[in-house]
C-alpha cells in the first residue's frame, strides 16, 4: 500500500505520470487535470515519481 | 529499501521550472540529480556550467556552484573552472542549438584534447528557447520555424561524433528510459579522468512536437521509446533497419589520461628545463 501526494502548485497537467504508470492509478485529462484515482492499485514502483518533468509527485510507502 | 533521489541538489524553493508543461528537461534534472547522489558529488565541490537557451536554465536549479557562461562557450568554461582548480568536480549542461551546433567547434576540441569534465546534453532537435529553428541534430524533412516546407539538411549523430574526435567516455540514453540515462550519467561522473559526454535524446512538445504534429508530451516519449535500437543490437542489424532509429548505449569507454595530467606533465618538463 502506498499513498500518493500530489503538489497541484507543481503540476503543469503534462500527462506523462498517468501515461506511464503500469498499473493505471491516474486518471487524467487536460480539463479536469490530474487525480490519483485509483490509489490502491499502486505498488510504489515510483515510475511517476521518477517520469515526471516538475518533482510534483511524491508516492510515501505504508507498512503492510 | 529508500532510493536514492538526489534532492539535496535541488533549490526545491524555485520550482516550478521555467519549462513548459511536457518538457523533458525536468526528466534529465531528476537523472543527474540521482547521479550525482549515487556518485558521492558534493555541494561544495561541483560547478555546473550552462550556455543558453531553455537547457541552458537548468544551473538556476542546482544548489552546487553554478556558471551561467554565453551561448555556445560552455566548454571553454568548464574546461577554463577545471584548469585553474583541477580538484573540481565539474559538469556543462548543454542543448543541441547550444553545444553542437554554435558551440559545435568546442565540443569537437574538447573532446579531443580530453578535457576533464562532464557534459550532458539535452537533444530535442531544435533550438526551443528561441522559438524552435532548426539545429545540428534537426533530421532531414523536419518542419522547423526556419524550415516550414522541410529541412533540406542531414543531421548528425552528435555522440558518433564526439567519439571521434577522442572523448574518453561517449553514451546515449533517452528521457523515456530515465533509469538507464541515469546509470550512464552516474558512469560519467564516476571516472575521474577525460572528457565525459552522456547524450540525452529529449521532447521539445512546444515547438519541434507541434511544427511536426508529434502528439503531446506523453505521446512523444512513448515515440523516442519504441524508436530506440540497444547498440548491441544495433551491431547486429542492416544499416536500412536502423534508418531514423535512436541507438542507444555506450559508444566509447576508453581509459584516456585526460588533459589535466598531461598538462601538469608537460609543465614538470618545463620547470626543469627553465631551471637549467
Ligand atoms: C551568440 C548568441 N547567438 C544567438 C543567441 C540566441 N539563442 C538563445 S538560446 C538559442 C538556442 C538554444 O537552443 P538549444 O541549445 O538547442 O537549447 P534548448 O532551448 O532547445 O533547450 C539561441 C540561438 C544567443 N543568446 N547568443
Ligand atoms: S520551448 Fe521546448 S525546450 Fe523550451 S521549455 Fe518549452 S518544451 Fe522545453
Amino acid at each position: 500500500m502506498a499513498k500518493i501526494a500530489v503538489d497541484y502548485k507543481l503540476c503543469k497537467k503534462c500527462g506523462i505520470c498517468a501515461a506511464f504508470c503500469p498499473r493505471k492509478v491516474y486518471s487524467f485529462n487536460a480539463l479536469d487535470g490530474l487525480k490519483a484515482a485509483r490509489e490502491k492499485e499502486c505498488v510504489a514502483c515510483e515510475k511517476c515519481v521518477i517520469m515526471c518533468p516538475d518533482f510534483a509527485i511524491r508516492v510515501i510507502r505504508e507498512k503492510g | 529499501m529508500t532510493r536514492k533521489t538526489g534532492e539535496m541538489f535541488l533549490k526545491r524553493e524555485l520550482l516550478p521550472f521555467f519549462w513548459c508543461s511536457g518538457c523533458g528537461n525536468g526528466i534529465i534534472m531528476g537523472c543527474i540529480f540521482r547521479a550525482m547522489e549515487e556518485s558521492g558529488l558534493s555541494r561544495e565541490n561541483t560547478v555546473v556550467v550552462t550556455g543558453i537557451g531553455c537547457w541552458g536554465k537548468a544551473d538556476d536549479y542546482f544548489t552546487t556552484h553554478a556558471f551561467h557562461g554565453t551561448h555556445g562557450r560552455a566548454l571553454a568554461v568548464a574546461t577554463g573552472i577545471k584548469s585553474a582548480n583541477p580538484s573540481l568536480d565539474v559538469i556543462a549542461l548543454v542543448g543541441d542549438g547550444d553545444g553542437a551546433t554554435i558551440g559545435g567547434n568546442h565540443l569537437i576540441h574538447a573532446a579531443r584534447r580530453n578535457a576533464d569534465i562532464t557534459v550532458i546534453m539535452s537533444n530535442n532537435n531544435n533550438y526551443g528557447m528561441t522559438g524552435g529553428q532548426y539545429s545540428g541534430t534537426t533530421p532531414f524533412g523536419a518542419i522547423t520555424s526556419t524550415s516550414r516546407y522541410g529541412h533540406a539538411e542531414d543531421e548528425f549523430d552528435v555522440s558518433e561524433l564526439v567519439k571521434t574526435a577522442g572523448a574518453g567516455y561517449v553514451a546515449k540514453g533517452t528521457i523515456a528510459n530515465p533509469l538507464q540515462l541515469q546509470k550512464f550519467i552516474e558512469k560519467a561522473f564516476q571516472k575521474r579522468n577525460g572528457f565525459r559526454f552522456v547524450e540525452a535524446m529529449n521532447i521539445c512538445p512546444t515547438y519541434y512536437g507541434k511544427n511536426n504534429k508529434t502528439g503531446n508530451a506523453p505521446e512523444m516519449i512513448e515515440k523516442l521509446r519504441k524508436n530506440t535500437v540497444e547498440i548491441k543490437t544495433a551491431r547486429a542489424a542492416e544499416p536500412h533497419e536502423l534508418k531514423g532509429k535512436i541507438i542507444v548505449g555506450e559508444y566509447a569507454d576508453k581509459e584516456v589520461d585526460g588533459f589535466i595530467k598531461r598538462y601538469k606533465e608537460i609543465q614538470k618538463k618545463a620547470s626543469v628545463v627553465s631551471r637549467k
